[in-house]
């Protein structure tokens, strides 16, 4: 019984092999079409640079890391291409979630280990990987993944850091996941 | 041909109109591919569960050969494709504050949007986490600048690196990919696993 349910609920995830294809396929169409792989931090810091500029008109000339921002990034910040590609993933991950019945208000987490201690580790690394972000240039998607589809040197050191410190550090928060 | 919008075949606001259905296809395959699920996703690191390696790389190759492909038949000019430029320094710790994050929080920002999406509390949660940190280097930025321009080295290919073509770096990842593919079935075998 329990064998036949966890059949079932594995057939409604896609084969991983063929999820890497069409998510190759998806990065190979963002770079035809925008000329830049895709990212998911770039848009937090959008967002960010966007409220920071709203509460403080002069922070773009102020404040270092809004000139930086300004430098790199012309118009309004809001106005970016990971801000709306971030958007269709909000959107395209709740269809795929309501498609496969996946949709439900939970907090998941190892039978170990309570709600609460997940969610406190949840925001501690979500802190981190924002943090690490910035100064990486990017987060798994627009620097590891991207930056590997078009071979940059920077994005297979990124790649390699970020998986390298996960399975260094992964016995001592064993307990949050085994 | 290709790319449109550096090429100025499409608009601004129609690339900005196609980045949103892009990203609608991105969090469609991240979501149906299982990565709105932390305990999946943290599999990797414990063996029981390899799908991110599997997608992740099978992703990378695919892409990476669908522009070698595009620029052999003329459709697209590799010159106007961004290549991440590479500051060693902060690409290295950078990664591993990221990884450190991995680690700790079971998502990384894209996957956590796909969880926030579909009711995942503690995606919903990493994300706020994800604006925590990226204010907080915002506003201490100063203290990080010098580490965050050390060792520029341009944009350099991994492949001009190790003073080979494209093509035969891509055959060498296909390669390694293969290898680390077994590796990944085996562990999973090995390890048990639920399905979350």
């Amino acid at each position: 019984m329990s064998n036949n349910t966890t059949n079932e609920r594995s057939r409604r995830y896609l084969n991983p092999y063929l999820g890497g294809v069409l998510l190759g396929l998806v990065l190979l169409a963002a770079n035809f079409v925008s000329g830049r792989g895709l990212g998911a931090s770039g848009a937090v810091k959008s967002v960010v640079a966007t409220t920071i500029e709203a509460v403080d008109k002069d922070a773009s000339e102020t404040m270092p890391f809004m000139k930086e921002y300004a430098g790199s990034h012309s118009g309004s910040p809001i106005k970016s291409w990971l801000v709306f590609e971030m958007l269709g993933v909000l959107v395209g991950g709740f269809l795929s979630g309501a498609v496969a019945g996946r949709l439900k208000l939970k907090v998941e987490h190892s039978p170990k280990i309570t709600s609460r201690r997940r969610l406190i580790f949840a925001l501690a690394g979500g802190t981190l990987f924002g943090f690490g972000s910035q100064l990486g240039r990017g987060c798994t998607s627009g620097s590891a993944l991207s930056g590997m589809g078009v071979l940059s040197l920077g994005g297979f050191v990124t790649m390699m850091a970020i998986f390298g410190t996960a399975f260094a550090l992964a016995y001592f928060f064993r307990k949050l996941w085994i | 041909m290709g790319p449109l919008a550096p090429n100025e075949i499409i608009s601004e606001n129609t690339n900005f109109l196609l980045a949103f259905f892009i990203g609608i296809a991105f969090g469609w395959v991240l979501e149906s591919s299982g990565f709105s699920s932390s305990r999946k996703l943290a599999g990797i690191f414990y063996g029981y569960d390899a799908v991110v390696l599997k997608v992740f790389f099978t992703g990378a190759i695919t892409c990476m050969l669908g522009l070698l492909f595009m620029s052999l038949f003329g459709w697209v000019d590799l010159d106007l494709i961004y290549v991440n430029p590479t500051y060693l320094t902060s690409a290295i710790i950078g990664g591993v504050v990221m990884g450190a994050g991995f680690i700790m929080g079971g998502f990384c920002p894209g996957t956590s949007f796909c969880g926030a999406a579909i009711g995942k509390i503690d995606g919903m949660v990493f994300v706020a986490g994800l604006f925590l940190g990226v204010y907080g280097f915002a506003f201490t930025y100063p203290l990080w600048e010098k580490m965050y321009m050390a060792k520029y080295l341009g944009e350099p290919k991994v492949s001009e690196k190790l003073g080979m073509s494209d093509g035969l770096f891509g055959l060498l990842m296909i390669l390694a990919a293969i290898g680390m593919f077994m590796v990944a079935e085996w562990a999973e075998r090995k390890f048990p696993r639920e399905e979350y």
